[in-house]
């Protein structure tokens, strides 16, 4: 058995996540105490020292995010937390809030304090009510022993939509609007919410702050991989024997995965294909097992870390249906804001369903390939450039076509 | 109806307060009715089509009438893979409804969604977001009986 390192998940059903105490009598917002006795500047370098990059998809620097929204004009900031969480086969970041939910609170008020921001949301997926009353009571209870200073955190309630988690358009869902991402530059550190500068960050990744400012960053930055150091939390779904969680370095390889800590694959069947990263990541195939998960080094197969879902299909799965509703995903979930997404997600989901009825043929490649290709310069966000993904990666890498029509 | 006036009146004046009073007025009614929409528009102070946009914009927000108790059943891979194609037969059979109809007698809603995070336990489905894991078509009687 592979062995777990639990930084984020060090709490997980080990305190009673209601009770303010058990957190507190586990070194709990003692990080916090320690934060304000830095300049802001010097509690920015120590992260940035400690080499923690965004747990949300996109890997950026967090103690540089800090300093650009430190550095931008503005009496008023704010730090959000995307907890919007909805790539299918992820759900860490709701378990490491039920776990540990003043970790958030405390993460949040020490960027607060980092950036110059008295106001922290929390964005939160409308799929997890029963999340929003334990970070409401952590918040009361915050509140209540006067912990977080002069911080103030709400939580705002999302309503359905995968594009939401993109942090501008999670930004104009705060902002009572349709969920549409804006244009970047500027980014958030410049002008984010009511166009003040935000800082937006990760359930994961604010989790992880208390820990390095108590314990240092050479600490943090001597785990895992040194480009992309810490831990990560991984959620294993599909023909595993072990569907569960867990939390292990960065160089963790995909093989230890799959093997160690989800037991292999079930009914003794042969791994076909494993997707990382959540619809968005790309399809790997057996021969890149011993990649580890850094994000640096998924890059360099053309995969992705992403929110850290790992889908495992076995041999007997038919990967033409499993991609076909990978490609409904992204049909369902564009927000129609610019044509080559809208449009681009419903041919690729139309040629998939051909495909899937065995009537596919090479053309039909060919014009996927071309269409996905075209979607990953030109549209505007993150969704309509990753939908291609995992379907690119697919005609790659697999067969996707019937064995006697080749 | 004086009813979304009470409700409208506890969100009005908050920052983009009118995703959450649209969630509150669907707690009420299971959807968004018309007249509530365009009440909503007058309370914010925006344009009707503005508060429409909104409105037709998430998943959970419904313009169409609805049924008391809402059923998703999650169609994303992992959930696929482990058999959502026999859970939503059992509910259709059960309810003698299609998905995304609602039963005649307005108790039950049969919707698709994506992902709910609760992965571990594959299929999931939610009943008025209460999630239910592991459903397999014998547990289906039983978790309706409870509604
Ligand atoms: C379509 C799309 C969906 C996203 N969904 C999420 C999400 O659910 N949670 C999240 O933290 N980041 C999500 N992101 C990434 C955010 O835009 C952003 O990079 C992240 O919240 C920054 O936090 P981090 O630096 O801590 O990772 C998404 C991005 C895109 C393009
Ligand atoms: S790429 Fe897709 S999700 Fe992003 S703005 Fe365009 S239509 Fe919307
Ligand atoms: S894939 Fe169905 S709950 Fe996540």
């Amino acid at each position: 058995m592979g062995v777990e390192m639990r930084i984020v998940l060090r709490n997980y059903n080990k305190i009673d996540n209601s009770k303010i105490d058990d957190y507190i009598d586990t070194g709990g917002y003692k990080a916090l105490e320690k934060a304000y006795n830095l300049e802001p500047i010097e509690l920015i370098e120590e992260l940035e020292k400690s080499g923690l990059r965004g747990r949300g998809g996109a890997g950026f620097n967090t103690g540089r995010k800090l300093r650009f929204t430190h550095g931008a004009s503005g009496e008023e900031k704010f730090i959000l937390c995307n907890a919007d969480e909805g790539e299918p086969g992820t759900y860490k970041d709701r378990v490491i809030i039920q776990g540990d939910p003043h970790a958030i609170l405390e993460g949040m008020a020490i960027c607060g304090y980092a950036v110059g921001a008295k106001k922290g949301i929390i964005y939160l997926r409308a799929e997890y009510p029963y999340v929003a009353d334990i970070l409401k009571t952590a918040i009361l209870q915050a509140k209540e022993k006067g912990v977080l200073g002069d911080f103030q955190i709400e939580i705002c309630m999302g309503a359905g939509a995968y594009v939401c988690g993109e942090e501008t358009a999670l930004i104009e869902s705060i902002e009572g609007k349709r969920g549409e991402p804006r244009s970047k530059p500027p980014y958030p550190p410049v002008s984010g919410l009511w166009g003040k500068p935000t800082a937006v960050f990760n359930v994961e990744t604010l989790a992880n702050i208390p820990q390095i400012i108590e314990k240092g960053s050479a600490w943090f930055a001597g785990i895992g991989d040194p480009s992309y150091p810490g831990t990560k939390v991984m959620t294993l779904t599909g023909d595993l024997v072990n569907k569960t969680f867990i939390e292990v370095p960065t160089d963790t390889t995909i093989r230890d995965i799959i093997y160690k800590f989800g037991g292999g694959i079930a009914d003794g069947k042969q791994l076909q294909a494993v997707q990382i990263g959540g619809n968005s990541g790309a399809l790997i195939s057996p021969e890149y097992l011993d990649t580890s998960i850094a994000f640096d080094a998924m890059q360099k197969i053309g995969a992705t870390l992403g929110s850290g879902a790992v889908f495992v299909t076995d041999e007997s799965r038919n990967l033409r249906d499993v991609v076909c509703r990978i490609s409904q995903f992204f049909e369902h979930e564009s927000c129609g804001k610019c044509t080559p997404c809208r449009e681009g997600t419903m041919r690729i989901h139309d040629l998939m369903q051909k495909i899937c009825t065995g009537d596919g043929t090479k053309a039909d490649l060919d014009l996927l390939t071309d269409l996905g290709e075209m979607m990953e310069v030109s549209c505007f966000c993150g969704l309509g450039q990753a939908a291609p993904v995992p379907i690119l990666s697919a005609v790659k890498h697999f067969n996707l076509l019937d064995e006697e029509r080749g | 109806m004086n009813s979304y006036k009470d409700i409208l009146s506890k969100h009005k004046g908050l920052p983009g307060g009118i995703i959450q009073a649209y969630h509150a007025i669907q707690k009420e009614f299971n959807y968004l009715p018309e007249e509530a929409i365009i009440a909503t528009a007058k309370e914010f102070g925006i344009p009707t089509k503005d508060a429409y946009e909104v409105a037709t914009f998430y998943s959970y927000l419904s313009t169409k009438p609805r049924g008391k108790n809402i059923i998703r059943i999650c169609e994303s891979a992992p959930c696929h893979l482990a058999g959502t194609n026999e859970i939503v037969a059992t509910l259709e059979r059960e309810l003698g409804i299609r998905m995304g109809d609602t039963t005649p007698d307005g108790k039950f809603t049969l919707e698709f969604t994506q992902c709910i995070g609760q992965c571990q336990g594959t299929p999931a489905i939610t009943i008025n977001r209460k999630p239910y894991v592991d459903v397999t078509p014998e547990k289906v009687p039983t978790i309706l009986a409870e509604y």
